[in-house]
């Protein structure tokens, strides 16, 4: 059979017409289909099975507004903050932050106004860095938590205790490496991104200090670092796994006998090896050293762009603040994670018993959040420095001295702003 | 004499309406390029005079202070310098595997076609997919990747190869990926500059009594193909600066990017449109990098004699 070019055009035109019958508009699914305006809200894809479906269902309950519901693969973070330099960005989204950049830039809405009566309830310390100048930008979902897994009989045959301090840790590190398995994954670059300010917690050090001075101008911060790098030197650390350490697939396989992952991992551990592991926090440095878990939230947020801003702030209530079964459900249902109100947290089942609720306990006692003046570059100054002490065994002192200076000259930008 | 002459809108159309039809045919590609290519860069080099923090449109005029800043910051002048090392090691390596295909392939009676596509078909093959495969499938850390597999049959350790600096592993990865992703292309290119190559002129050289192969090549092979050869050596270098996709999948994870084997455009992504969100520092990086390409082509034309060939060769 010949095809003429009018056949072949006609079929080009219909197929076009199909096309644009079907063009992804972004709106689909999830859909409230609710009688309001119409609101766009992001999310940044979970691992977890289930989790796309509860917002949409979430979503598809509420009857004040047409709530669009995204679930966004790739660089979530970088995709919303490029989305909020324009209209066509998202009304509410889910947001890593939001940064003092972003609330500087008037980028998102306050949001102060929603915590009325229940302020005291959400988790402080994830709502400490959502708040500036005493307005909060944004409303914590959950709670995350970081936490050392380790593998009970592989330390038992080894004749390693649980280590409770860095120098320990090092140790049994040491020992648990075998030809087929390492002792600890702390990442595929060995620490350097997921650690961040961990070591330096561990050694009774901070980030930032409460008055918005650089917390780790202190001896004490290059002898914990340079431990991490004992690790690294002593080829204690898996490196190059297929995934990273967010995912417990490397622990589950018996590639490491410990692994730093997130208290979301919990779940499929626990179906993978029983009750053959233990949690706990990053293990505490020297005399003035204390455990440390670093624990983050996204929050959910308003674009200051959104032409439905008020609707936006009306839904966001409803679903974090009023709508507390949904929570509920959000953080236990599809993975662990802990609740932001802790009259829910308290009442979590699932959180009261074996590893679950050592992890609770040492996030509510060791628990410490990335300070809203901790901006993107002092973190990228940071974790360069620590890649090239782990990795490359860079002078801890020199590279901290640099970092001092990169962070203090960050820290007075932003109080110059502020000013 | 009418004293009359064609209307303006027929003065326009111009001639058998040539005007016309000119602009209907590139006008719509010469208003995107204007849209989408002469209004961001004027627009990013708008941006680098300001502090642009999360924003496009900063109020905070900061004159020179993003250009300065940019040049005394280590992580700029270090990802200059791998690109450097990067663009020494790859572009000759890639020119002499093509070219060597290419040799190859040409002196085959039989079956070329098959290799020619053979060697050519990992061109079609995208730069983000076969940077996944060989970092999670070849070269992968654990006792499972390929790479470590067949090095275990000899007794080898397991070698993460993108984590180890010392030796830095990394880069082996970082070119192989490379070069089998673009060497079947370049290989092509040499191959049409082969088959333009006179067969009279080899013929004369064996009757001078020139050796096949060392003694054929420098004499006749590599001057026949010298207009090839600055054109594919031209193309390398571009695309050694516009190195972004197999460093950033091989390298970076959701926590950020080593600081080593960091070249410029990552830099620049990770200040500008990753979480650093710093417009004005960004575009400032932007624009010297934008000098520094300008006068690195500018610089390798002049060496090359490009336009001066043919005057002389007239």
């Amino acid at each position: 059979m010949t095809i003429s070019r009018r056949t072949l055009l006609g079929a080009g035109a219909g197929l076009g017409l199909l096309t644009a019958c079907g063009s992804n508009t972004g709106r689909d699914g999830g859909g409230s289909g609710g009688k309001g305006p119409r609101l766009s809200h992001w999310y940044h894809q979970y691992g977890e099975a289930g989790a796309e479906q509860a917002v949409k269902r979430y979503a598809a309950a509420y009857r004040e507004a047409d709530v669009a519901v995204q679930w966004r693969p790739g660089n979530y973070d970088e995709q919303t903050a490029a989305a909020l330099l324009t209209t066509s960005g998202p009304d509410v989204f889910e947001v890593n932050g939001p940064s003092l950049d972003q609330i500087r830039g008037g980028q998102v809405v306050d949001l102060t106004d929603l915590f009325d009566g229940v302020r005291d309830d959400f988790n402080p310390v994830v709502l400490a860095p959502k708040t500036h100048d005493g307005r909060i930008w944004a409303v914590p979902q959950v709670v995350d938590a970081q936490l050392l897994y380790y593998r009970k009989s592989l330390l038992d045959d080894a004749g390693v205790e649980p280590p409770r301090t860095l120098d320990a840790l090092v140790d049994a590190a040491r020992k648990l490496t075998t030809k087929k398995t390492k002792g600890l994954f702390l990442g595929n670059d060995g620490g350097a991104g997921v650690l961040g300010g961990t070591p330096l917690y561990a050694a009774g050090l901070s980030l930032v200090t409460d008055d918005g001075k650089v917390g780790f101008d202190d001896p004490a911060a290059a002898r914990a670092l340079a431990k991490v790098r004992e690790l690294y030197a002593a080829k204690a650390l898996l490196l190059g796994a297929p995934s990273d350490w967010s995912d417990p697939s490397a622990f589950v396989q018996g590639l490491t006998a410990m692994q730093w992952s997130g208290l979301w991992a919990l779940p499929a551990v626990r179906k993978a090896l029983g009750d053959d592991f233990g949690v706990l926090a990053f293990p505490a440095d020297g005399a003035a050293g204390k455990p440390a878990v670093p624990v983050g939230a996204y929050g959910a947020a308003v674009s200051a762009r959104s032409k439905h801003k008020d609707a936006a702030k009306d839904y966001l209530k409803w679903l974090w603040v009023d709508k507390t079964a949904y929570q509920r459900d959000f953080a236990l249902s599809y993975g662990f994670h802990i609740p932001a109100r802790l009259s829910l947290a308290k009442k979590a089942d699932a959180l009261a018993e074996g590893p679950a609720a050592d992890a609770v306990r040492f996030s509510t006692e060791n628990g410490h959040a990335e300070p809203l003046l901790w901006t993107p570059a002092s973190r990228v100054a940071y974790q360069d420095a620590l890649s090239r002490i782990i990795k490359s065994g860079a002078n801890p002192e020199s590279e901290l001295r640099s970092v001092v200076r990169k962070v203090s000259a960050e820290l007075d930008r932003v109080r110059k702003k502020s000013a | 004499m009418s004293g009359r002459g064609p209307g303006l809108a027929r003065r326009l159309a111009g001639p058998q309406n040539r005007n016309l039809w000119f602009w209907v045919f590139v006008g719509p590609f010469a208003l995107g390029l204007l849209v989408f290519t002469y209004v961001p860069l004027g627009w990013s080099v708008y941006l680098s005079f300001f502090d642009a923090h999360n924003t496009v449109s900063p109020t905070d005029f900061v004159g020179f202070d993003n250009y300065t800043s940019m040049l005394k910051n280590d992580a700029f002048t270090d990802s200059l310098w791998t690109f450097a090392v990067f663009t020494a090691f790859i572009v000759p390596t890639t020119f002499v595997l093509s070219l060597s295909l290419a040799l190859m392939v040409n002196r085959l009676r039989r079956a070329q076609a098959f290799f020619r596509s053979v060697f050519f078909l990992p061109a079609a093959c995208s730069y983000v997919v076969a940077a996944l495969i060989w970092k999670m499938s070849i070269f992968n850390g654990v006792r499972f990747g390929l790479a470590n597999t067949v090095l275990g049959w000899f007794g080898a350790d397991q070698t993460a190869w993108l984590s180890t600096t010392d030796p830095p592993w990394y880069w082996l990865v970082i070119v192989t990926v490379r070069l089998w992703l673009q060497a079947g292309f370049y290989m092509v290119l040499f191959l049409a500059g082969l088959q333009r190559i006179s067969p009279t002129l080899y013929e004369a050289a064996a009757v001078d009594g020139a050796r096949p192969g060392w003694q054929v090549l420098r004499h006749i092979t590599l001057p026949q193909l010298r207009a090839t050869s600055v054109a594919v050596a031209l193309l390398l270098v571009i695309n050694a600066f516009q190195a972004f996709d197999e460093f950033y999948n091989l390298l970076s994870d959701a926590r950020g990017y080593p600081p080593y084997a960091r070249p410029p455009l990552v830099y620049l992504y990770y200040t500008a449109l990753g979480q650093g969100q710093n417009l004005g520092l960004g575009s400032a990086g932007a624009v010297l990098l934008a000098l520094i390409i300008a006068v690195v082509t500018v610089g390798q034309a002049r060496w090359f004699g490009l336009g001066r060939g043919d005057e002389k060769g007239a």
